[in-house]
């Protein structure tokens, strides 16, 4: 743990498969508490960005620190840094074998060491906040989409975490159920947790968050306030007022 | 010429083939729970990435797949007294030898089934902290496992016939306990008969198992 207040720092990180250039030179700090937004064009890297921080895609080169924890280390634990980043994915990947109780209980039990009683309990209250206590007892396969992605925000939520990323969370949701599962978001952004966010959701971006990232080609090429992001198209890069004419149609 | 059945007494089936049936039943047994674990374990190893442990692992399955099991059961049971210096029997024997050579198939179907878990799972795993051995337990083997239920039981059927080979080696099993009785009373075609009529209805059973849990998990999905 660490007393700065950039929770996550990223410095001059590159990924590359051969000569193809997936992230390039993409430095990034995150305060604690901020949420914040990664938009851009399918392939710019967004997603592959996300999944450096908690260590899921490795890197070329560059730094990485979350949370006092230098990711790029392969002697740092990382199965410990991942228990304290939340991870939320697109296709929800909740594990159809167990009941949504499980699913919530399955890692407080195995790599936090709770009791199975506390590990209940804790799933209970999460269940309760995204509204979902009575269904307990089901399996993934019978809930609605928007159902299983907010008990995989629970799953999330369940390990305590310092950061939630999210990997476009309602990218795979039939329309009608995006709403319930930004509004579980908002909340937690409300309640002051740190979140990065990947997703095509710009007015979330125009309302939640506090800094937009844009992506291009593996790179970040904008990163300022959503403010200013949404503010004045002139300060724009012409490929970010490309994308946002394009995203928020007209 | 005319079947006569008279001599299927409770007696007989007592005196030749409850012992026989019972050793096919456990060989079909051990096999499959030795084979499914030393499957799992070469599956494992097939897919870990690392060639010192996937190389040894597909040459031991593509041989034991490319061999007839009789020859296998063979080769143990006349090497094995000339490697330890004494003979293990041949029944102890049929069982080693039915792990190991369904051990080459019991693994490519959990190899099939862990690879048909999608990667994502692993990841969402890895992402709550889970290691990898937690991931393959919690996680992988339990969701491979029950997808492959219908190829599993299909694969015992398979292997409770095959047990039959062990009269190659003089083991007693169900066949042998027939074929005995049948020589006993003069009436071998008739032992025969009542032989496939068994297997069959074993085998029948089985598989109307596997056309359930078929229609189980395709309700599920």
């Amino acid at each position: 743990m660490t007393t700065d207040t950039n929770i996550i720092r990223l410095k001059n990180v590159c990924k590359s498969y051969g000569s193809f250039a997936v992230l390039s030179d993409c430095s990034v700090t995150v305060a604690r508490g901020d949420v914040v937004v990664i938009c851009g064009p399918s392939g710019s890297g967004k997603s592959t960005l996300i999944k450096t921080i908690n260590g899921l895609e490795g890197i070329s080169s560059g730094e990485i620190q979350v949370d006092g924890v230098p990711v790029h280390d392969s002697h740092s634990d990382l199965r410990a840094l991942r228990s304290r980043v939340g991870m939320v994915f697109q296709h929800f990947e909740l594990f159809p074998h167990l009941s949504v109780l499980d699913n919530l209980t399955l890692a407080q039990v195995h790599v936090k060491g709770r009791s199975e009683q506390d590990a209940v309990t804790r799933a209970e209250a999460l269940l309760a906040r995204v509204g979902l206590s009575d269904h307990r007892d089901k399996y993934p396969a019978a809930l609605s989409g928007g159902q299983q992605q907010r008990v995989a925000i629970a799953r999330a939520l369940a390990m305590d975490p310092v950061v939630m990323l999210f990997d476009e969370p309602t990218s795979a949701l039939d329309p009608e159920m995006v709403g319930e599962v930004l509004e579980v978001m908002m909340k937690l952004a409300q309640e002051g947790m740190t979140m990065l966010c990947v997703t095509h959701e710009m007015g979330f971006a125009r309302r939640v968050a506090d800094r937009v990232l844009f992506m291009d080609g593996g790179r970040i090429v904008e990163d300022c306030s959503s403010d200013a992001f949404f503010g004045d198209p002139s300060q724009r890069s012409p490929r970010a007022r490309e994308f946002l004419d394009k995203v928020l149609g007209h | 010429m005319s079947f006569d059945f008279s001599f299927f007494t409770s007696q007989m089936l007592q005196d030749y083939l409850l012992r026989g049936l019972l050793f096919s039943l456990q060989l079909t047994v051990v096999a499959t729970l030795g084979g499914i674990v030393l499957g799992t374990l070469l599956a494992l190893m097939r897919l870990s990435g690392n060639r010192l442990l996937s190389l040894p692992a597909a040459m031991y399955v593509n041989v034991m797949r490319s061999v007839p099991l009789v020859m296998v059961l063979l080769w143990f049971f006349l090497l094995v007294p000339f490697i330890l210096g004494r003979s293990t029997g041949a029944e102890l024997s049929a069982v080693v030898t039915f792990i190991a050579f369904e051990a080459a198939f019991f693994c490519e179907i959990m190899r099939s089934g862990i690879q048909g878990i999608p990667k994502a799972q692993m990841q969402a795993g890895s992402a709550l902290g889970l290691d990898t051995w937690q991931n393959l337990r919690f996680i992988i083997l339990p969701q491979a496992f029950r997808n492959m239920t219908p190829v599993l039981l299909t694969q015992v059927i398979i292997l409770f016939q095959d047990t039959s080979l062990v009269y190659a080696i003089g083991a007693y099993d169900l066949l042998k306990g027939f074929e005995v009785a049948g020589k006993n009373f003069g009436r071998p075609v008739e032992a025969y008969v009542a032989a496939a009529l068994t297997y069959f209805v074993i085998c029948f059973a089985l598989s109307s198992l596997v056309r359930y849990f078929q229609q189980r998990i395709s309700f599920q999905r």
